[in-house]
């Protein structure tokens, strides 16, 4: 596997130099998945490029978030869940039987729709992935919880309160606090549902410039309903009705250019 | 920040290390699980160890006769040793660790005993009868001294009289005034609060009526045997001052919060949808309760009142510091004894293994089997009232 | 009183009966103030049991009668006292509480974090804890007798070669341990409870950073449940402390001359003094005093202890509500 023989970084480099784009890190091949009878994903197959913002849009319903959730396998925890196809992250079958969830866990965070910090001090929460895997040194978690949150763009708002309890935060704020602690672990994916819909204009744009910040250095998955922020943040888009993905390509394209006609309803509003 | 640096050279990799990586976080699931098995092995451990003591009786292996047929002592060895240990009543071990001589000095014993009975006694047909034979415990005898067949329940003297029907009958009666009195009140209440009162009258009713079943039994007990016997008893007017009456009143204190709590719980179950079609038809709240909610909860409240009847079954003190004389009547105004207070009056005086312990364990397992249907029919009524109405079917 | 809505129009599917609007409709009004008044008979009830407790027992308890040891014959209310009976009580409840709260709490992690919804075996397990609640307290007290006195303690003398009985007969930790059995559905219930309160999204969080479901539990979880812990903890402890059947013949001692020491010693207990001080008293005009104060001592343990919990209960409620 030339990931393994090369640092990865260089490999990085030399593929996206060569290709002049970013690498596919995300496979799904013929993904359905099942609630107990009831079909939710359609035999779907996608790429996801690494290192770029990727959105999923498509009307409620249409199983956006249950995509989302089986990169990082949170589908697990339902009871009752099937799934037949394969996910591919980095050559590596995620569905595979001899897969540590956890370990992929700590290589894909996720960001929810409803922010849900813990109801600890807000360097406990930033902190807490990091305990998990084991880090007790304090200057090493100290280190990590001021990189993080100034990774999530809350650090001057936040410093002085370090110890106080995270539920004091406003919604935005809260929201920011859980993408500093999805991203403490230093995950290579981060899988964002709809992160920005309980927010307002200004915390939205705030969450929005942290999403293209992140871009450098994770590869990023983001479910919104917001057409005019998929165009803002992302360079792909894949566009799902009803459990299938309709159409999936550069997110310029599928705005302005779009092949099918239900995309192109859909992104300008003119659905159902 | 780029990612995975140093700790991860194996990127991907990484992944595949199956939940064999973690043998404590699957130890820690294995104990989880086994300890939430303790419930249903200690419902069988009281199936099992209750039932084990009761035994004998059940089967019609013991023999409470006062005269037994003898057996001389020089006749042991043509005795198998499994007819002389049944014929000893000596357990496996304790069989097992004597001598000859001393089952022999046993045997002796037993045949002096016997020898002793007075003439009088052996005469009578009553001392021959195995007592806890089946039709002894359940139908009416005509014991010598008596007119007619009686049921009579009395383990002392001579001959044991075991006939459990005037025990069968007193639960009965207690636990029959009780859920009288216990179940209209606890259902109005449940109705009223559920569906009639204010919000804020609701938050502080509720708590204070299920705070009455935090009074302990004996504490009832107390206030029915010091106060209400005789208020009850100048406003009745009734012949005895402790009886059955006072008793299921006193036991409705403790079935009333029970029922109220299952009931109120059922009727708060039904969707407000319901209501609320019903209440923008313009009928009133009363209307509504009547003829929507309380059909469709229907199946709670009659839970709630299966559920108080193994509550008011099952209860000990109460009763048995109100009345525990044992008479055969189906009045009310009588006194009565139930299996609860048998148990827990004869146990101490019992002899460990002996019939009359074994008796007591009976009625456990008799009293054990009735709550633990009157359980399961509660529980699975609850359960599918619930499963209609949250929609799942 | 409630407030009674006017009535509307006829309800169409209805057409016998007519209720017209503006009228006073006799039944609604009949049978609200049904309702209403078994809602007060039952708050009376308690008020008057409690008014007349208090009443008859705060005037004679006192610094000495809680503080006490009475000699054999405690029926004299001049020199009597409950200290070895608040003491035995307080006891065989502490021990209790120790066998049944992690249990009960392991059972109910299992059941709200790990158990398959739909399984057999869940359904077995909740149908066990339902039943164990509805299992009459004397038959645990039969149950203490047959399994843990003559099963474990007969053959643990034997096992440790013991003279005469030391396990195998009435002691308060088999007393303890019939209390544990008993109170385990009220642990397992209120710890449930807490659990299912707290969010969904917590433990999701929690997952998605790679923490293991164990982890998850303790963690996160766990902290968050620990008040409603607390509550049902509390919870078993009011109950077990009014018991009297369960211990009748698993440890309770009718007098003893000191104090309980081992776990293997008898016990005096609070409630059951109240029993024997109102029925096997020989001069019950005159025990009345000292009756009424040791039933007001032990519903104050009780009932006190009750009321925190729905106290703590209430107010975690409100909190969690905030939260979710
Ligand atoms: N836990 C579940 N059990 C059963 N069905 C589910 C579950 N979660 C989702 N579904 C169903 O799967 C389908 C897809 O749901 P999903 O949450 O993925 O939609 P979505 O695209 O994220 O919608 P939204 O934009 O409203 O968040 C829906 O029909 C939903 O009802
Ligand atoms: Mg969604």
């Amino acid at each position: 596997m030339p990931e393994n023989a090369l640092p990865k970084l260089e490999l990085k480099t030399a593929l996206a130099a060569a290709s002049g784009n970013a690498a596919p890190l995300i496979e799904i091949k013929k993904l359905s998945l099942f609630y107990g009878q009831a079909q939710a994903l359609k035999n779907i197959s996608l790429s996801i490029r690494e290192r770029v913002v990727t959105a999923f849009i498509g009307p409620s319903g249409c199983g956006k978030s249950t995509l989302l959730r089986c990169l990082n396998r949170m589908n697990d925890l339902i009871d009752g869940v099937r799934i037949e196809g394969s996910v591919r992250i980095g050559q590596h079958d995620i569905y595979a039987p001899d897969v540590d969830v956890i370990e992929l866990r700590k290589r894909v965070g996720m960001v929810f729709q409803k922010s849900n910090p813990f109801p600890k001090s807000i360097y406990d929460n930033v902190a807490y992935g990091l305990r998990i895997q084991g880090v007790k040194n304090k200057s090493d978690l100290d280190a990590a919880v001021e990189q993080s949150l100034r990774g999530a763009a809350l650090w001057d708002e936040v410093k002085d309160r370090l110890h106080t309890s995270a539920l004091g935060l406003s919604g935005g704020q809260q929201q920011r606090l859980c993408i500093a602690r999805a991203i403490a672990v230093k995950p290579e994916i981060v899988l964002m549902d709809e992160p920005a819909s309980a927010l307002d204009p200004i915390a939205t744009a705030r969450v929005e410039d942290l999403i293209l910040e992140l871009k450098r250095d994770f590869t990023i998955v983001i479910v919104t309903h917001n057409m005019q922020q998929a165009t803002r943040i992302s360079d792909d888009t894949a566009f799902f009705y009803m459990g299938e993905l309709i159409e999936a390509g550069p997110t310029q394209k599928i705005f302005t250019n779009p092949r099918q006609k239900r995309t192109e309803d859909y992104v300008t509003g003119r659905f159902g | 920040m780029p990612p995975n640096q140093g700790n991860r050279t194996h990127g991907w990799m990484g992944i595949h290390r199956g939940h064999r990586a973690r043998p404590l976080e699957w130890i820690a699931e294995r104990g989880i699980f086994l300890v939430a098995l303790s419930t249903i092995l200690m419902i069988f451990l009281i199936f099992v160890f209750v039932g084990r003591e009761a035994m004998p009786i059940l089967f019609g292996q013991e023999n409470s006769a006062l005269i037994k047929p003898v057996i001389p002592p020089e006749e042991m060895d043509r005795l198998k040793p499994e007819e002389l240990q049944a014929y000893l009543g000596l357990s496996d071990k304790a069989f097992r660790q004597m001598e000859r001589e001393t089952l022999r000095e046993l045997m002796i014993v037993k045949q002096e005993a016997q020898e002793e009975i007075p003439e009088q006694l052996r005469n009578d047909p009553d001392a021959h009868l195995n007592t806890t034979e089946w039709s002894a415990m359940l139908l009416p005898r005509q014991w010598s001294g008596y007119d007619e067949p009686v049921y009579i329940w009395q383990p002392i003297g001579s001959i044991h009289k075991y006939n459990i029907v005037p025990l069968i009958i007193g639960s009965l009666k207690v636990t029959l005034v009780g859920l009288l009195v216990a179940v209209p009140l606890a259902v109005g209440a449940a109705i009223y609060v559920s569906q009639l009162a204010r919000p804020r009258v609701r938050e502080v009713v509720k708590p204070v009526i299920e705070m009455l079943s935090g009074i302990p039994s004996v504490v009832i007990g107390f206030f029915a045997l010091l106060v209400m016997a005789s208020v009850l008893q100048s406003v009745f007017g009734y012949q005895t001052r402790l009886n059955a009456f006072v008793a299921g009143i006193a036991l409705s204190f403790a079935v009333i919060p029970l029922v109220f709590s299952i009931a109120e719980d059922a009727l708060t179950s039904v969707p407000r949808s319901y209501t609320q079609a019903a209440l923008a038809l313009g009928a009133s709240r009363w209307q509504t309760a009547w003829q929507i909610v309380l059909p469709t909860a229907l199946p709670g409240v009659f839970a709630a009142v299966v559920l108080g009847f193994g509550r008011a079954i099952g209860e000990t003190m109460i009763v048995l510091m109100v009345c525990s004389a044992s008479v055969v009547s189906w009045s009310i105004f009588d006194s009565a004894r139930t299996i609860t207070t048998t148990i827990a009056a004869e146990m101490a005086e019992a002899v460990a293994g002996g019939h009359h312990y074994r008796i007591l364990f009976m009625l456990g397992a008799i009293l054990f089997a009735v709550t633990f249907i009157s359980n399961l029919i509660g529980d699975v009524v609850i359960h599918r009232l619930k499963h209609r109405l949250e929609g799942k079917r | 009183m409630n407030p009674i809505p006017p009535t509307g129009m006829i309800i169409p599917t209805e057409p016998g009966r007519h209720f017209r609007a503006g009228k006073f409709d006799f039944w609604s009004f009949f049978f609200s103030g049904l309702t209403g008044l078994a809602t007060l008979l039952i708050l009376a009830i308690l008020a008057v049991l409690l008014g007349n407790i208090i009443i008859n027992g705060w005037p004679n308890l006192s610094w000495h009668f809680v503080s006490t040891i009475p000699r054999k014959d405690f029926f004299d209310p001049a020199t009597t006292g409950v200290l070895p009976m608040i003491i035995g009580t307080t006891i065989r409840v502490f021990v209790m509480t120790i066998f049944v709260l992690p249990i009960g709490v392991i059972t109910a992690i299992y059941l709200t974090e790990y158990a398959p919804t739909d399984s057999m075996l869940t359904r077995i397990i909740r149908a066990a804890v339902n039943n164990l609640a509805g299992v009459p307290s004397i038959v645990f007290g039969l149950f203490g007798l047959g399994f843990f006195i003559n099963f474990i303690g007969r053959n643990l003398d034997e096992f440790l070669q013991n003279p005469g009985p030391v396990w195998g007969q009435p002691a308060v930790l088999w007393a303890s341990l019939t209390l544990a059995v008993m109170t385990l559905p009220v642990v397992i219930v209120a710890t449930e409870e807490s659990l299912k309160a707290i969010p969904l999204g917590l433990r999701e969080a929690s997952l998605a950073l790679g923490a293991t479901k164990l982890e998850t539990i303790c963690k996160v979880v766990l902290p968050q449940a620990l008040p409603g812990i607390m509550t049902g903890g509390i919870l078993a402890v009011s109950r077990a402390a009014g018991e009297v059947a369960p211990i009748l013949f698993t440890g309770v001692a009718y007098y003893m001359a000191s104090l309980p020491s081992k776990l293997s010693d008898q016990f005096m207990d609070l409630g059951y003094h109240v029993f024997v001080l109102s029925t096997q008293s020989p001069d019950i005009e005159r025990t009345r005093p000292i009756l009424y104060a040791t039933v007001l001592v032990l519903l104050l343990l009780t009932f006190a202890l009750n009321f925190v919990a729905i106290l703590i209960r209430a107010r975690v409620r409100k909190k969690l509500r905030a939260l979710g």
